[in-house]
């Protein structure tokens, strides 16, 4: 069976909803990070396939643009998760509720 | 010439003004001075007018313009002529007196300085009132003058009989008010002016129903500010006003600028008999009923108040009559003698420490000989003994009733002139003769200040010879008024009525006298009669007006406030605001700080914008399709 585009994209849907779900149900603030990461990812891979579906290099001269600006925001996060770990010795996110209006 | 009427009329607004800057601080004896002195100053410009009409010369000069939209016209514009430079010496001299006898009266009342704005006030709105050309400008002031009315009755605002009756006042006015509007719509209506020379000489050419639905709008307006039956109440409790005012707004001016109406559109009435007859009929009434309510009634500015309700009567009489230049007159006499009484009864109220019951006075005259022999004078005046002011306007009066061949009106008439001579001397007898009966309540009275005296003296001597300057005054009047001299053909008929007249007054005065000149005891057995208790009581009309106007309207007003304000026009309000507060109540829950829930709510807007814009995508690619199925529903 040849894979065509369409898998790619479904793919892309099934990791962004697994991300998606991910944001909405995870506490812990690392598991947070990760599901980021997958969300970020799906679309890359979306970006990807319809890049080399249009023979057009755009879309994937875009997925390493988001790579990056992804590796630069974990490396942020995880400092600031650093800091507030050593600060409150958790990071659940329940207990984040400064902003509580 | 100009000037002189600009100083007239504006003097008493400056005086106004100037006390108005110190309203706030304590008495300062400037803020009286001043306006009195202003008033003094307009006095001499009237005087002055009125020399200059007495040469023959009238001017009437336009401001400058009030209103003027398409047809409409309205300038400040004001006239002087025989009527209202007759007015103005009335309005001024009075006033100018009041102001002075004020300075003394208010002496020791904290509010001094404010009585002064607005008396001053007063007398603006009344100039207006009278020098007006034209409809409107006497509107401005006729409502000028109900507002200081009210502020002034409503003086001792602390009081709640004040307020109260403050209240009354002016609504019972502006519920005429609304007539007298209406008639000057309708003059507008139907003659395209309010300018009086204009509209009056456009009137002739109206056809009758609409000049009588005219006269009879603009009397209620009259009707309400001069007090007359079935809108009489009002005045009788406006006496709770400082007496200064009682003597100037409601005897001596304000109350007879329903006159002064009638007298200004004697055109119009002229063309309405009708009407006029009513009038006069209904002033007869009020002439003999407000007298009879004066005598039993214990309290003394309140019979001076009925009193003056009388007058206007016989004012009203002459002038439904035709007799306009005699109402006229009655006017001007009424105005110096009963401002005059007002002004001693004052004395009196401030020698008795407020004390009213004259049944409780008694032998003053020994005390307060200057009070005496002028509130005797006033009286006398009232009573229309020979040779006093009295005398020559209500026998006019009487004369043209008989001339014009109205002899209920007339017997009404003489019968009211006795019950007037009694009422009047019951008051001077109760207050000034007999025992001392103030001795028992512990007062020691004491004689107004000097210069009281000597302000009220002019009002003494213009009360004892207004009559003779009665032909000096026709032939000036009637060169404006229709000049019908009320000649009783038969020259025995003429003595036999004027000395009979004289003598059944004089019967009045002297069995007032007897009844009340010894002692005074209390009559318990005829106060139990049936009529002492309708006369008390002022024929039960403020009792029902209370029951069957005040009371429903309230009860409905509560119904209303109850049913319709609260359950459907504060409910729609309130429902307005309180969807928007439980709204915010149950949003607030999203406000919760915590990032899982933010996310959460993040990702259903994600989830609902994306359904949107497929739903947007597919309405656009599939338009043609809708737009002809919208079509084909259509058709």
């Amino acid at each position: 069976m040849e894979i065509t585009l369409t898998h790619y994209l479904v793919l892309s849907t099934i990791l962004f909803s697994i991300g998606l779900v991910g944001i909405m149900r995870r506490k812990n603030l690392l598991m947070l990070f990760f599901a980021t990461e997958i969300l970020l990812n799906a679309v890359n891979v979306g970006l990807a396939a319809i890049s080399h579906y249009y023979n057009d290099l755009t879309g994937q001269l875009f997925a390493f643009f988001i790579i990056a600006i992804a590796a630069s925001e974990i490396a942020v996060g995880l400092g600031l998760l650093i800091v507030w770990y050593k600060r409150t010795g958790s990071i659940d996110l329940d207990t984040l509720t400064s902003m509580k209006g | 010439m100009e000037m002189l009427l600009y100083i007239a009329l504006f003097s008493p607004l400056v005086g106004s003004l100037f006390a108005a800057l110190f309203t706030a601080q304590k008495k300062t004896l400037i803020a009286g001075v001043v306006p009195s002195a202003l008033l003094f100053t307009s006095f001499v410009a009237s005087t002055l007018l009125l020399i200059q009409v007495l040469q023959g010369n009238t001017i009437n000069v336009e401001l400058m313009t009030w209103m003027a939209t398409g047809n409409l016209y309205i300038p400040f514009g004001f006239v002087i002529d025989q009527i209202s430079v007759t007015m103005m010496m009335v309005v001024t001299l009075v006033s100018t007196i009041v102001h002075i006898y004020s300075i003394g009266y208010m002496d020791h009342d904290k509010s001094f300085n404010r009585f002064f704005s607005w008396l001053s006030a007063f007398v603006f709105s009344m100039m207006v009132l009278v020098m007006s050309d034209n409809f409107a400008g006497l509107f401005i002031g006729w409502e000028g003058v109900g507002l200081c009315s009210w502020a002034l009755i409503g003086f001792w605002y602390h009081k709640e009989s004040a307020t109260w009756a403050a209240n009354e006042a002016f609504i019972m006015n502006r519920i005429a008010d609304l007539g007298m509007l209406i008639g000057i719509f309708l003059v507008y209506w139907n003659t395209g002016t309010l300018q009086y020379a204009e509209a009056f000489a456009i009137m002739p050419t109206l056809d009758n129903s609409t000049l009588t639905m005219i006269g009879i709008f603009l009397f209620i307006g009259a009707m309400g500010k001069s007090a007359q039956f079935p809108l009489h109440t009002w005045l009788a409790d406006a006496m709770e006003g400082p007496t200064p005012v009682s003597a100037l707004i409601h005897a001596a001016t304000m109350v007879t600028a329903g006159v002064y109406l009638i007298v200004r559109s004697n055109e119009l009435y002229d063309l309405i008999p009708n009407v006029g007859l009513f009038i006069a009929s209904l002033g007869a009434f009020v002439a003999m009923f407000a007298a009879s309510m004066a005598l039993v009634n214990r309290d003394m500015k309140r019979i001076i108040a009925y009193s003056t309700l009388s007058q206007l009567g016989y004012m009203f009489a002459a002038a439904g009559l035709g007799a306009y230049w005699v109402a006229l007159f009655h006017l001007v006499a009424h105005a110096f003698f009963k401002a005059l009484l007002f002004l001693g009864a004052g004395n009196v109220m401030h020698a008795m420490s407020d004390e009213l019951d004259p049944f409780k006075m008694g032998g003053l005259r020994k005390v307060m000989k200057g009070t005496f022999i002028m509130m005797t004078l006033a009286s006398v005046a009232l009573a229309g003994l020979f040779p006093l002011a009295g005398f020559f306007s209500k026998d006019l009066i009487l004369e043209a009733a008989f001339a014009e061949h109205h002899f209920i009106i007339y017997s009404v008439l003489l019968f009211t002139a006795g019950l007037t001579a009694f009422y009047s001397f019951r008051l001077v007898a109760l207050i000034f003769h007999g025992e001392e009966r103030y001795k028992i309540f512990g007062i020691h009275p004491h004689e107004a200040y000097k210069f009281m005296l000597v302000a009220m003296s002019p009002l003494a001597i213009l009360a004892v010879i207004a009559g003779s300057l009665k032909m000096t005054y026709f032939e000036m009047v009637t060169n404006l008024l229709p000049a019908t001299e009320y000649h009783i053909h038969s020259h025995t008929t003429y003595w036999i009525m004027t000395i009979g007249t004289q003598l059944f007054v004089g019967l009045a005065i002297a069995f007032a006298y007897k009844k009340y000149i010894g002692k005074v005891k209390e009559d318990k057995e005829f106060e139990k009669r049936f009529c002492y208790k309708v006369l008390f009581n002022q024929y039960y009309i403020p009792h029902f007006y209370d029951e069957y106007i005040v009371k429903p309207y309230r009860e409905l007003s509560y119904i209303f406030w109850k049913q319709i304000d609260l359950k459907i026009v504060d409910a729609t309000v309130d429902f307005i605001g309180t969807s928007l507060y439980k709204t915010g109540e149950v949003t607030r829950g999203v406000q919760n700080g915590n990032l899982s829930t933010m996310l959460k709510w993040m990702v259903a807007g994600l989830a609902v914008l994306l359904v949107l814009a497929a739903m947007f995508t597919l309405v656009a690619t599939n338009a043609d399709f809708l737009l002809s199925v919208y079509h084909d529903l259509g058709a």
